[in-house]
Parts: structure tokens; C-alpha cells; sequence
């Protein structure tokens, strides 16, 4: 590496990664700088009322900000979880709050961005979290029946397992980042359910070529693939928010066909190097080590991919 | 969970006009400090519920350095604590001071 | 008649009881048992080639499934206790005392059998130690070696692993004993010869790679804000005022830390060039940034690393490369070199008592040392001048006559006040020392200690123990940077105020480091995807450390 693209790498060292950011820093640094107005904050302490009967520590928002603010200068409605506090898991008061956001994202004609961070239901809540992921899917649709657009970002720690993955399915359009992951059932699950030769959940490569955000964007599960940094999520989340497509029973019929093509055109395949490969990926192998720029290329030439149905 | 609460009275007011700040998050070897700028005059307050029992002793040093080495008056701060080391909690309490000063986030 | 080569005789003897199983020198595998069955006797001194990365774990395995009627009473000199095979032998009764250095994995265990009389101790030595000893009086009747082939003389080619292999079979094959090799595979023509065939007398084709542990594979990741403002705190008040350019670095976080604000932090404070360019150390990827920013000049190691083969290879410039092109390491040089030829080690630790005595040693876990101790002390038998080790030698003896004075290595202890769990790092009384009393050893077993060690860095400061005076200065030195620990709070706190006068405690604010500024953005690389683009994609990592 030459001095100058060294000198290049310490700059970017000092960018702002989507990964490592908090939920807060997230929100803060996507919307127009000091237009966010948080909902229910954490000065209301409206934590969850299942907790402190295990004895574990609340947070103060339990784990979901909400609010609206001003995206290249449109209002829009945001929520973003926060993958650290108990991996980001839906409970009560966690999807409450959300539920809430998609409410009023259909009564005020506002569309709503998502900063998905999550492992899914939250153990000591289960019934109420299982509840809220339904009541969260239910208004995503009804908002989106009303023309409003829901847009999906996926790049954190926790990734977007379980409901999470069932709601990020519900959304308009998804960004994913290569830390990103989207699955409803995650590794260990897999691996305890089906077994070891199933799916070997400590192997890592394994993990993020089947559930990570190349494979996603590679396979038509998201539209933008992006960097790892909150500049590029913002980014993604305007173009999104342009063009996400409508939700109608024409749509639907569309994705249910598309859906049954993919089953066709990899159903046979074990291993998502078989489906790259499939797609016109000769050098299959290289793909998870490919850089953003070499990665968002080669997604620019799988191009059968891109489609409004979802 | 333990409660601990701690008043003190600082040496000046803070200074800043924000509200309210949050840094942190409640993680193993975390916590999250909310501070609010709710007290009169040179009071502070430090609230904390923690998941590591018995270390009232070693938080009542480290609050007390706090207030000593900040100017943190009519300033409330309430901490979930998932079990985090002193030094942590010493650079939250401390962020959360310059959070609330606006001059960082 | 004179009677003077009964040693050769016996190896011949114990060479031919071998050839029962042999064809030329390649032995079957399935034969493994039966060939050290045959070669070695009951009492022998065995060193199970187990180092601090790479294990002869064929041969372990062969091992501990002999006869114990047959094989018994053996004396295992090796450097690591590293796989559950070298203690499983002192189970089964086929080895009875034990030499070693370190023992990572198996510390608990080897804790154990101690308290439990199964295992003899001999002596918890450091690497050059033990070394030195192969070649006064624990040298080893049979060699059993891993590497990565062979030729069909038996010449021997180790991989960029080379570790301890040239140590102990120059001990062995040259004082009558017996050398068996286990490698991967063999072929017509080696990529270079790392052990001559005329010192190996069997090989055993294992058919696979022998097994190698990444251990200094450090994610990014994982590093703490904390982690981050020790590694400021060491670059700005030791690095800098010093000018350490030839050092060591120990495996923890902090000194990550420090490997990975060398380009930002380091940069900003014009450090490039003036420091950490000449290097003992193994591989460590989080050296990568520093390296590729043209921080490091040339670097020597003790072993390699998992991932690191192909960076290595094509950065020949920085490290020792073999004709082949691959690494070579040899941990006995480094070790040396680490001893006499570094101004610094900094390193981490577990325990650090009011004397500046440190231990990885805990109740319950006796993890050896390694190398730690050859780094981490003053070599008394140095007499080439450099200005670190003449600047530290002024500041703990300004009394005496320069051209008189000693210099004094660098010995910097580096961590949190609290590690994992919440345990204190500063503690009244070492663990070892009541390790030392349940064993009824006659040394304790300290790391580092506290005469050796001159600087202490934690979040809350760095203590210079060289400008210390007597040992209250130290115990109010250590206590002034032990934090909110039992010792920390125990301090007085004028006394300790009047020595951060002096300048031998310093905090942040003195170096004009603001605790704030402690940000994960300052790492070079903040995954161990940075570090894979840092090295232009040849850094390959093991799929444990991957989220791609």
C-alpha cells in the first residue's frame, strides 16, 4: 500500500462505522444533522415491566428509539434498535414502540426507515415479544397499503434474525451491509434443530456466505448492497425511499412468481457458492473477500436480480 | 439488582444548555447513563441500579472522584449498569458530563 | 580398554530396535506405538515437541497409547504443555517428571496433577532457559519433532513454524540421541532444509498438517476504550520520551492497541521513524496497518501465526525469509534477541503486587511463563549502549558516573485496573506465592519481577518505578495507578500526590491526553476485515475470526 492511500485508510479509520455505532449514533448521524425529535424517550423511563422479574437491568428505552425527523430534507419516521441491549430483542415495550411508529407513519402519509438490529424475540417476554412482532408485520402492511414507504437498514452486531427477519421481509426495500445478516431461524437454532452437519454455526465463513449481505444482495433478498458506514446507509436510505415500489395484489403476484423461480433456479444447491456460481459468478470463492467497491460491481452485473417485487 | 443513590453538591453549576443526554447502552460490562438537567442549583444526583451486587463501597469512590473533578451541579444521573468495570463506568459519567456540555456526543 | 563412546553405542543400539519398523527412515503411522516402544527406554529424558504454537500431535497420541509396563518413568522436556495428550502421559504412568515452560490450554490440569503428586516438577523455566539446559543437563534422549515435510533422506522442512525444532534436535542428535519426525507429507524435493537429514533418524508420515493454534491473533473488534486510552498513555509518555525503536511486545489487547494507533495516533504525534521500527515478535496480523504505513523496518520471530503465511511472504523485506520465500522463525534466536537486543518489552499480566512483582500464575492455574521472563527483565549481561536503555539507566541511578552506569531495559506492565470478571489486577499477595506454599516450591513463581519491571501503565496513569527511591515509593507508586482496586483505594493520597509532582506518576491530563478522546475511530483497523484489506487481501484469517 502506498503512503498516500495509507494516509487514504487513517482518514477512513476516523469515518463513522454503521456497525459500531450505537442505536443513538445511528439515528443521529442518518437524519438531517439536529432534526431528530425523539418519541417516548428515555427520560420517560418507560421500560419493560418483565425484567426486573428475572432481575436483569433495564434500559432506559428498552432497546428502541423511535422518532421523526427530516431525511435530505423530507419528514419521515424513524426506528432503530439497539444490538447491544439484549441483542436487540423484540419485547413489549421494545415492539409497543414500533408498532406505535407504523401507526402513525399511515395517519400522517410519513415514510418510516428501520435500523434493524436484532436477534428476534426476547427470551423473558416471549408471548408479549411474539404478540408484538405480529402487531408490528400487521401495521407495516396496513402502512404500506396506504402508500407509505418502509424502508429496511441491516448492518448491525445482532443482525436481523427471527421476527426481526419476518418484518425486514415486510418492508418496502432493504439495505444491507456485508456485516449484515437476515435470516428468521439463526445458526444455532439451525444447528440445534437439524444438526451439526446441517449447518455448523461456529463455522463463520459458512454463517455470512448463507445469511450475510452479499449473499442477500446476490440472491435478490436486498436492493443495496452498501459499505459499512453511516454515510453510505444515509445514502442508500434516500435512493430507497425514491423508488420503493407499491404494495399491491399485482406485486404480490410478482414476488410469489419470482420466489418460485429462485426455488427452481437453486433449489438443488447446498451451499450458496453453488447458487453464485449459478448466477455467473466464475471465481465463486472470491466473493467474501471482495471489497465494497469490487463487491458493488459485480452486483451492478447480476442484474436479473433487481425487482420490484419483494 | 441493586439500588444506590448518591447527593452531592458540586462546585459550580454545569455549564451547557442541553436538556438531557444518554451515552452508553446496558450490556455485560456496560451501562447507560441518562443525565438530566433537572436540579437546583449546585446539586447532584447519581442513581444507579446495577446487576453486580455488593460494590457500593468502590461506586461511592467513583462517584465521589466524578463530582469532585467535573463541576456537575443541577445535574440528575440515572445508570443501568449491566456489571461494568470502575474505569468504565468513570469514562460514562464522564462522557455523559460532555454530552450534556454539548460539545461532543 | 577405554569404554568412551558408550552414548553412541546405545543410540545405534536403540537406532536398530527402531529399523524393525522401518523402511530407510519412513516408519508406518500405524507403527508409531511399536517404533517408541522400541526406541525409547524406561527413565529416558523425552521432549515431546510440543512449542507454543505447533504440537507433534501424532506423536503424542502414539505415545501416550504405549504399553506402561513397557514405557514408564519418563522425564518429558518440553517447552508447551499445550494438548491434553502431555498430560494424559503422567495419567497413563508412562512419564513421571516434568521440565517445562509454558502451558497455556492445560494450566488448570496441570495445576492439578501437581496438587495431585502425579506429576514430579522439575522447574517452571522461561524458553532459554529450558534451552540452555538441553544442553548442560536435561538433554533429551529421544526427540520426538513435528514439520511440515520430508525428503526421503529425512532432510526436514518446518514451515514458517520453526519454533523450537533446530533447539532441540541440535541438543539431541549431537549428544547420542534419538531424533523421530512427524510430517505432513513426503516429497522429492523439500522447499528449503530447516533440519538436515544426518540428525533425523525416523520419519513417520502423518498424512496431515500437524496442529497449529492461532494464538496471537487479536480481533479489533474486541479492543475497549480503555484498552485505547493505555495504549495513548504508553505511546505519549514511554514510547516518545524514550525513543524505543527496538522492542517486544506481548499478545494481550493493550499492546494491540498499540500495534493499531501506531498509523493515527502515532502519526499525529511524529513518532513515525523514531520508534517501534525494529521488532522481536511473532506475527501478530494487528501489526499489519503499521507495517503497510511503513512504520516497521524488520521484524524477527519466534513462531508464525495462522493466516499470516502469504503476507509474510510477499513483505521479505520485514521479516526473515528462507530461499523457499516463507518464514523462518526459530524461537530460541528470538528469544535471545528479545533478551539482549530489545530496549523495551511491554506486556500484560494478571496479578502486580506492591513490589512490582507480577504472575499469570493464579490459584489453580499454573500457565508457565514462556518467554514473558527473558523479555521481561534486565539483562545484566548487556554492554552495548542505545539511548533508551542509557535514559532509563540515568533515571534510576542519576547518583553514578555515566561511563559507569548501567542502562536498564525497558520492562513496562500494561492493563486495565480490572481485568476479566471484575478481578483486580493489583493485588497484596500474589497467588503465586500461596502456590508456592501448598507445592512447597522454592521459588514462586513470578512472571516479572518487581526490580526488573520500570514502568506500570493503567487507565488511571503510568508509574515510572525507576525514579522511585525506596520501596514506599513503589507501594505508593503502584497504588497511585491501581485505580479503584482494594490497593488503589488503600493509597495515600498525598503521598501519591507529591510523586505525580516529581513526575513519577503521570496522568492522562499530564500528558495532555483527554480520557474522551479514547475512541475506537483512532484503531488503524477496527475488524479483522481491516486487516485482511490493510494487507492487500493476503492476510487469510481462520474462519473463527471472520464475520464475512
Amino acid at each position: 500500500m502506498s503512503a498516500a492511500s495509507a494516509a487514504t485508510r487513517i482518514d477512513d479509520a476516523l469515518a463513522q462505522s454503521w456497525y459500531e455505532a450505537s442505536a443513538r449514533q445511528r439515528v443521529d448521524a442518518l437524519l438531517d444533522r439536529g432534526s431528530f425529535v425523539e418519541f417516548i424517550g428515555p427520560e420517560r423511563r418507560e421500560t419493560s415491566p418483565h425484567l426486573p422479574l428475572f432481575d436483569l437491568p433495564e434500559q432506559f428505552d428498552d432497546g428502541m428509539i423511535v422518532g421523526r425527523g427530516r431525511l435530505d430534507g423530507a419528514s419521515i419516521l424513524i426506528a432503530a434498535q439497539e444490538g447491544r441491549f439484549m441483542g436487540g430483542a423484540f419485547g413489549e415495550v421494545h415492539g409497543a414502540k414500533l408498532t406505535g411508529l407504523l401507526r402513525a407513519a399511515r395517519e400522517l402519509r410519513t415514510p418510516v426507515v428501520i435500523a434493524f438490529d436484532t436477534g428476534g424475540v426476547r427470551l423473558q417476554e416471549a408471548n408479549a415479544g411474539e404478540m408484538a412482532i405480529a402487531e408490528i408485520m400487521r401495521a407495516l402492511l396496513e402502512a404500506r397499503l396506504a402508500a407509505v414507504n418502509v424502508i429496511g437498514l441491516v448492518g448491525g452486531r445482532a443482525g436481523c434474525y427471527g421476527g426481526g427477519g419476518l418484518i425486514a421481509a415486510c418492508c418496502s426495500a432493504l439495505a444491507v451491509s456485508e456485516q449484515g445478516r437476515i435470516s428468521v431461524s439463526g445458526p444455532e437454532v439451525i444447528e440445534t434443530n437439524r444438526g451439526v452437519e446441517e449447518f455448523d454455526s461456529k463455522d463463520r465463513a459458512l454463517v455470512w456466505r448463507t445469511m450475510g449481505g452479499k449473499h442477500r444482495r446476490l440472491i435478490g433478498g436486498a436492493e443495496i448492497f452498501v459499505d459499512d458506514t453511516v454515510a453510505s446507509f444515509r445514502a442508500a436510505a434516500i435512493a430507497l425511499l425514491a423508488r420503493a415500489p407499491a404494495l399491491t395484489r399485482a406485486m404480490l403476484v410478482a414476488e410469489q412468481a419470482r420466489l418460485e423461480t429462485r426455488l427452481d433456479a437453486f433449489g438443488d444447491c447446498a451451499d450458496a457458492l453453488d447458487i453464485w456460481r449459478r448466477l455467473g459468478i466464475a471465481d465463486a470463492a472470491s466473493v467474501p473477500a471482495m471489497s465494497y467497491g469490487e463487491f458493488d460491481a459485480l452486483g451492478a452485473r447480476i442484474t436479473e436480480v433487481i425487482h420490484d417485487a419483494r | 439488582m441493586e439500588h444506590l443513590n448518591y447527593k452531592h453538591t458540586a462546585r459550580a453549576r454545569a455549564t451547557g444548555e442541553k436538556k438531557q443526554a444518554l451515552v452508553g447502552v446496558v450490556a455485560s460490562g456496560n451501562l447507560e447513563v441518562l443525565v438530566e438537567r433537572v436540579l437546583p442549583g449546585n446539586e447532584c444526583e447519581i442513581d444507579i441500579r446495577t446487576a453486580a451486587e455488593g460494590f457500593g463501597e468502590v461506586w461511592k469512590e467513583v462517584v465521589a472522584d466524578f463530582v469532585g473533578r467535573r463541576s456537575p451541579g443541577g445535574l440528575k444521573f440515572s445508570i443501568n449498569d449491566g456489571g461494568a468495570r470502575p474505569d468504565t463506568v468513570a469514562l460514562r459519567l464522564a462522557q455523559a458530563a460532555r454530552a450534556l456540555e454539548g460539545d461532543g456526543t | 580398554m577405554s569404554d568412551w563412546d558408550k552414548g553412541r553405542r546405545a543410540r545405534a543400539a536403540r537406532i536398530a530396535a527402531g529399523a524393525r519398523f522401518a523402511q530407510g527412515k519412513r516408519v508406518d503411522a500405524r507403527d508409531a506405538t511399536a517404533l517408541l516402544e522400541a526406541v525409547i527406554q524406561p527413565g529416558d529424558r523425552v521432549c515431546l515437541e510440543g512449542d507454543n504454537q505447533k504440537q507433534a500431535d501424532l506423536l503424542a497420541a502414539a505415545l501416550i497409547a504405549a504399553d506402561p509396563a513397557v514405557l514408564h518413568d519418563l522425564h518429558m522436556v518440553q517447552s508447551g504443555v499445550v494438548l491434553p495428550e502431555h498430560l494424559d502421559v503422567f495419567e497413563r504412568g508412562i512419564a513421571r517428571r516434568l521440565d517445562y515452560a509454558y502451558s497455556g490450554p492445560q494450566s488448570q490440569r496441570i495445576a492439578k496433577l501437581l496438587f495431585g503428586g502425579r506429576i514430579e516438577l522439575g522447574a517452571v523455566h522461561t524458553y532459554l532457559e529450558l534451552f540452555a539446559r538441553y544442553f548442560i543437563d536435561l538433554t533429551p534422549q529421544v526427540a520426538l519433532i513435528a514439520a511440515v515435510s520430508a525428503d526421503r533422506n529425512g532432510n526436514l522442512y518446518t514451515g514458517p513454524n520453526t519454533e523450537d525444532t533446530p533447539t532441540v534436535v541440535e541438543a539431541t542428535a549431537f549428544k547420542d540421541g534419538v531424533v523421530i519426525a512427524q510430517v505432513g507429507e513426503i516429497v522429492d524435493e523439500l522447499p528449503r532444509v530447516d533440519i538436515p537429514g544426518d540428525q533425523v533418524h525416523f520419519v513417520i508420515d502423518a498424512g496431515r498438517p500437524f496442529f497449529v493454534e492461532p494464538l496471537f491473533t487479536r480481533d479489533p473488534g474486541a479492543i475497549t476504550e480503555t484498552q485505547i486510552l493505555t495504549a495513548m498513555l504508553a505511546l505519549k509518555g514511554i514510547y516518545a520520551p524514550y525513543g524505543v525503536r527496538r522492542l517486544n511486545h506481548g499478545i494481550g489487547f493493550n499492546t494491540a492497541a498499540i500495534e493499531l494507533l501506531l498509523p493515527t495516533y502515532g502519526e499525529r504525534l511524529g513518532l513515525k521513524g523514531k520508534v517501534a521500527s525494529h521488532w522481536a515478535l511473532n506475527p501478530h496480523p494487528t501489526l499489519i496497518p503499521a507495517i503497510e504505513s511503513g512504520w516497521v523496518e524488520q521484524i524477527h520471530c519466534f513462531g508464525s501465526e495462522v493466516g499470516m503465511d502469504a503476507y509474510i511472504r510477499a513483505r521479505s523485506d520485514i521479516y526473515f525469509t528462507g530461499a523457499d520465500g516463507s518464514l523462518r522463525s526459530n524461537r530460541a534466536f528470538c528469544q535471545t534477541a528479545g533478551l539482549y537486543a530489545c530496549d523495551m518489552f511491554i506486556g500484560s499480566t494478571l496479578q502486580i503486587d506492591l513490589a512490582g512483582h507480577s504472575s499469570t500464575v493464579t490459584t489453580g492455574r499454573i500457565a508457565g511463563f514462556g518467554g514473558a521472563p527473558n523479555m521481561g527483565s534486565d539483562a545484566r549481561g548487556r554492554r552495548h549502549p542505545s539511548e533508551p536503555w542509557i535514559k532509563a539507566g540515568a533515571e534510576a541511578d542519576p547518583g553514578e558516573k555515566a561511563a559507569l552506569r548501567r542502562g536498564r531495559k525497558l520492562v513496562v506492565q500494561i492493563g486495565e485496573t480490572f481485568g476479566e470478571k471484575n478481578t483486580p489486577m493489583f493485588v497484596e499477595k500474589l497467588d503465586a506465592l500461596e502456590l508456592a506454599e501448598k507445592l512447597k516450591l522454592d521459588l514462586a513463581p513470578i512472571m516479572v519481577y518487581g526490580d526488573d519491571v520500570t514502568h506500570i501503565v493503567t487507565e488511571e496513569g503510568i508509574a515510572n518505578l525507576l525514579l522511585c527511591r525506596d520501596a514506599d515509593e513503589r507501594e505508593q507508586a503502584i497504588r497511585g495507578v491501581a485505580g479503584y482496586t482494594d490497593v488503589g483505594r488503600a493509597r495515600d493520597k498525598a503521598f501519591v500526590q507529591r510523586l505525580r509532582e516529581r513526575g513519577v506518576i503521570r496522568r492522562p491530563e499530564d500528558l495532555g491526553i483527554d480520557p474522551l478522546d479514547a475512541d475506537r475511530r483512532l484503531l488503524a483497523a477496527r475488524s479483522v476485515k481491516d486487516l485482511v484489506h490493510w494487507s492487500g487481501g493476503l492476510y487469510a484469517p481462520p474462519s473463527k475470526f471472520r464475520n464475512w
